[in-house]
């Protein structure tokens, strides 16, 4: 399947907020959020972006669907540059999924009126194709036809995220970004969306890109996982592998940390889970300070991402990875 | 922007929906007994301006000198005439007409406008947003009835120019409002989604935005219509509206002052009818405001009371006198059901009740050495008393007729350095369980209807405001989901953990901040001193709940109750809080109360687990048994739903159908339609909490064995044994 060239090519993507110079010529702060990430996506994979809050996996999920811009970098699909061309062109292939499945609705809209839109203004369909399409798109993700003329409010957060699903489905995108679908549902129902996701995903013949802070869900639903640190990408590697054996001291440390019934954890690392300060970042590795491994030369410079001997796809950002 | 007639009749239409359930929002306006007054009599006037025409009423402009200054009630003329002989009444109703007419359109036009510019402006943002709400500043900037006499200057005198020099003088009023909410929406996800499905600004603006904003133009609207009224007369009075011999309130007040002293009734007259209209209007605009507002709505108005109102004659569990029974219901870390057939018979033994847990004894040892052969947990803690004994605690929410049971029949214990898990979804009532013991639900709605929580011996619900008041904070604290919420965003985090230490502690300012700094090294925040100047948002989030945890520690409590403490936070920082969480109680011999959603977390900290579920405990015992070999089928399900870390094979399967309204449970075990084990027995009477096995106690006719998988669903081996799974990936 690696044969055919990757569906989305993401070169050196950057993002940074803030910057230039006020009126009176005094420099405003400037804060990069993303800092230069490339990534391939290969059609019908799901590509699990791990990170914590303020790694710039958001950001970099708006980038891709178009709803932030970039500063810097490209996205291609099929090898068409669409990352300066605004949101309505990338809309039509890559389309996104919230995290709040209640606060993505529009509270005073039809169900009908939000799942159309897409329809109208990125298909361009008339009316009568957008019905019959409606119908089996609503039931396509288990909802009853009937529910087309209700509003969000009648609806729990597992229903409002399907319906959310299935506005990204109406415009029949390639990809979908899916940014922290399950985080904010109840957990008996996480596994009504994750299996409805994966269903729709083998149907439809969709690549994900699935963002999330829990391990747990991206290791159940990834086949290949990238992990974020301030910005960066500092390890990738297929899900299996990365999960069993991390190269990254930060990777291992995520995968550590992650609480998992019936195990008890030991004592306290000392960890003090600060960031660097983003106004500020601090030369070379960005998790140095915190990282048990480092050493003078991880303060210098960033290592490279790249293949540390498990073979090319397991790539970290590392000079001092972890044995096997 | 044609007609903000049409867009309220689809946001009407909307919200029509949204009130099937909730009191409508006329019913809401009308419920408002001042709201209601201010209706009827705008109601009869605009009704009698309308009839004007076809009243039989005299011809307001023929002028009658020989009838002049007739005074009220003289034959022919009601209320008399005026200077010219012209009748009052006559021109008082044409005049209402006129000044209505020109007072509501003038608010229409500055809605539409000022309502426009607000949307355009919050929606652009940037630079956009600068030059046009600068402009509006200046406009504001002229003192209003300044520049309405400036445009009227240059436009000329006359009741249309006047009523642009209102609207317009009113523009940047509602600019202002809209703009703020919309720049509120605008960062809204509705709005991206919007934006992905391929719609423009303008039809964002159009289809999103303003159904959003529309409430808040119509309460706008509301306060504004009354003062414009006001502002025409005034215009009209100083001769710049209305001009002669058209009738209007102001005009007629102007003319009425040439003559005060001998006919004062010419000028009373339009006075109290303009008093009265500004007066209905002002009153039914405040009613709508209050209706339609939604942190009004919420409830923003009704102050929550300083702790949870305990209803009279609260029902109790169990007749006996409780210093024997609660020690000796928590032995050996076993939930105990009330004794069977108690629940039923709730209703009936209240009152005696109250008066009996006033004077609780404090939780002797001797009662507990009665049963001390029960099998428990091995913790040490289990011989020592309980810190927390929370028996059948029930507290329910009247909204409007519907009595929703939040919490129905908790029982709960926790002994000194004991952590209690309490785990369920959202809506389970884990959070009004905890809140419910310090009073902390707001009432209304909130009532405590039943149960009681001992601490230490002593009832809580019953105990004095003054005794809570030293208790929360003190003995019992809290640490909640988001401290970014909970600490005060103004005062530093020193200034704040220093409050929370002279409000129980008579200590000098100097030595409560050294106390202060210690708590903060306490909880392993590196460089403390410094830190103690800082604000909550100069904080990482981590940080922030260690500050929460050290407030919490302050006055050295004897119970903490953290709802969800670690939800918010990353998992590497979580890790770290749980760890120092879990030290301190130790240390401390700190009982803790620990809501969670995530059975993860709770084996990480919990010594024993209670499963909520419709506002039950449906199973408890020790956290191992409970994860590995659960008897109630929903605790099961809980756990085997979500996907665990090592085990990415393993199906995962939802738990089916959502948990009942509180406001209609079931008979019989609310978990019952969702059970795949259900029985026809399940949906009849009470099911007790019985003892299982070990330390296990379920609320469960039907509990499964050591092992026992649920009918249909996967095995739940903790090795995640290799059973075909849906997801299997595909190399």
């Amino acid at each position: 399947m690696s044969e055919t060239g990757p569906l989305m090519e993401i070169r050196d993507l950057a993002r940074s907020f803030g910057g230039g110079r006020t009126i009176f010529g005094t420099k405003k702060p400037q804060l990069t959020a993303v800092r230069g990430v490339s990534l391939d996506l290969t059609k019908g994979e799901t590509l699990g972006i791990v990170g914590e809050s303020g790694c710039g996996k958001s950001t970099l999920a708006r980038m891709l669907v178009g709803l932030d811009r970039p500063t810097r970098g490209a996205i291609r699909l099929d090898g068409e540059d669409l990352s300066a061309s605004g949101t309505q062109a990338l809309a039509r292939r890559v389309q996104y999924v919230f995290q709040d499945p209640v606060s993505s609705l529009n509270p005073r809209q039809t169900i009908r009126a939000i799942l159309e839109a897409p329809m109208r203004h990125l298909l361009g369909l008339g009316k009568d194709q957008r019905k019959a399409r409606l119908e089996t798109l609503i039931e396509d993700v288990n909802l009853r036809p009937e529910f087309l003329d209700r509003y969000p409010h009648e609806f729990s957060g597992g229903q409002a995220q399907r319906i959310g699903i299935a506005r990204a489905l109406a415009a029949e995108p390639d990809v979908v970004v899916l940014d922290e679908p399950v985080s904010a549902l109840d957990v008996s129902v996480q596994a009504q969306v994750l299996n409805l996701l994966d269903r729709l995903k083998r149907d439809r013949g969709l690549t994900y890109v699935f963002i999330s802070h829990d391990l747990a869900v991206v290791e159940s639903v990834a086949t290949r996982v990238a992990v974020m640190y301030f910005g960066e990408i500092v390890e990738t590697a297929p899900a299996r592998d990365l999960f069993r054996a991390p190269l990254h001291p930060y990777t291992d440390l995520l995968i550590r940390s992650a609480p998992v019934p019936n195990r008890k954890r030991q004592a306290t690392s000392g960890d003090s889970g600060e960031l660097p300060d983003p106004y500020d970042p601090p030369p070379g590795c960005p998790f140095a300070p915190r990282c048990p491994r480092a050493e003078a030369d991880c303060r210098e410079a960033m290592p490279p991402l790249e293949p540390r001997d498990r073979g090319g796809a397991h790539r970290a950002a590392c000079f001092h990875p972890l044995a096997d | 922007m044609s007609g903000a007639a049409t867009t309220s009749d689809t946001g009407a239409g909307t919200s029509g929906k949204e009130r099937r359930e909730r009191p409508s929002t006329f019913a809401l306006i009308l419920n408002n007994r001042l709201a209601a007054a201010g209706l009827a009599v705008l109601g009869l006037i605009v009704l009698a301006a309308v009839a004007a025409p076809i009243l039989p009423l005299a011809d307001p402009n023929a002028t009658d000198p020989a009838n002049r200054l007739a005074p009220l009630l003289s034959e022919g003329h009601l209320l008399g005439t005026d200077a010219l002989g012209r009748d009052m009444l006559s021109r008082l109703v044409w005049g209402t007409r006129v000044s209505l007419v020109v007072g509501f359109s003038a608010s229409l036009i500055a809605a539409l406008f000022g309502s426009a510019i607000g949307l355009v402006a919050g929606y652009a943002g940037g630079r956009s947003d600068q030059i046009l709400m600068r402009l509006i500043d200046l406009m504001m900037a002229f003192p209003y009835i300044l520049l309405a006499l400036a445009i009227v200057a240059i436009l000329g005198p006359g009741l249309v120019n006047a009523l642009y020099a209102i609207a317009i003088v009113n523009v940047p009023f509602f600019a202002r409002n809209i703009r703020g909410i919309t720049v509120g929406l605008a960062r809204r996800e509705f709005v991206d989604a919007a934006r992905l499905s391929g719609k423009g600004p303008l039809t964002i603006l159009w289809s999103d935005m303003l159904p959003n904003v529309l409430p808040t133009i119509v309460i706008t609207l509301s306060t504004t219509v009354g003062w414009m009224i006001l502002e025409t007369a005034g215009l009209s009075f100083l001769g710049l509206g209305a001009q002669p011999p058209q009738a209007d309130l102001g005009s007629m007040l102007g003319d009425g002052r040439k003559v005060m002293f001998t006919a004062p009734t010419i000028s009373l007259v339009p006075g109290l009818m303009i008093f009265l209209i500004v007066m209905s209007i002002n009153l039914l605009g405040d009613g709508i405001r209050d209706a339609l507002d939604p942190r009004l709505r919420s409830g923003a108005l009704a102050r929550p009371s300083f702790r949870t109102k305990v209803a009279k004659g609260r029902r109790m569990p169990g007749e006996d006198v409780e210093g024997a029974d609660l020690p000796a219901d928590a032995g050996g870390g076993v939930h105990p059901p009330l004794p069977a057939g108690n629940s039923p018979a709730r209703g009936e033994i209240d009152g005696s009740g109250t008066s009996a847990a006033a004077d609780l004894p404090p939780c002797g040892g001797d009662a507990r050495q009665g049963r001390g052969g029960l099998p428990g947990t091995n913790t040490s803690s289990q011989t020592a008393t309980p810190v927390l004994a929370v028996r059948g605690l029930e507290t329910e929410f009247h909204m409007g007729s519907e009595v929703y049971h939040a919490s129905n029949g908790v029982d709960l214990t926790i002994r000194p350095g004991e952590c209690l898990g309490l785990v369920g979804e959202s809506g389970s009532g884990k959070s009004v369980t905890a809140m419910s013991l310090m009073g902390l639900v707001p009432s209304p709605p909130g009532v405590i209807a039943g149960g009681r929580v001992g601490f230490k011996g002593e009832d809580l619900a019953d105990a004095p405001d003054k005794r809570i008041r030293a208790l929360r904070g003190g003995a019992v604290s809290h640490v909640f989901q988001d401290p970014l919420a909970t600490l005060h965003p103004l005062f530093s985090v020193g200034d704040q953990i220093v409050e929370a230490i002279r409000a129980h502690q008579p200590l000098f300012k100097r030595a409560a901040e050294t106390k202060a700094r210690e708590l903060l090294d306490l909880v392993r925040i590196p460089n403390a001193a410094q830190r103690m100047k800082a604000l909550p948002h100069e904080l990482s989030g981590g940080l922030r709940q260690r500050v929460s945890i050290a407030m919490a520690l302050a006055n050295d409590p004897e119970l903490i109750i953290a709802d969800e403490p670690t939800t918010a936070l990353d998992v590497t920082v979580q890790a770290e809080v749980l760890r120092l969480l879990d030290t301190l109680r130790r240390e401390r011999d700190t009982a803790v109360l620990f809501i969670t959603h995530d059975f993860g977390v709770v084996s990480e900290i919990a010594d024993r687990v209670a499963v909520m579920y419709a506002g039950r405990i449906v199973e408890t015992g020790a956290t191992d048994e409970i994860l590995t070999d659960p008897a109630h089928p929903y605790t099961r399900m809980l756990i085997d739903c979500v996907p665990v870390m090592g085990e990415p094979e393993r199906r995962l399967d939802a738990v089916p159908g959502r948990p009942p309204a509180a406001n209609r449970l079931p008979p019989g075990c609310a978990f019952a339609d969702r059970c795949p084990r259900v029985e026809a027995d399940c949906r009849k009477g009470e099911i007790g909490l019985e003892d299982e096995r070990g330390s296990l106690a379920a609320r469960c006719l039907h509990p499964l064995a050591p092992g026992e998988a649920l009918a249909g669903g996967p095995i739940p081996d903790g090795a995640g044994s290799g059973r075909p799974s849906g997801r299997e990936v595909s190399p």
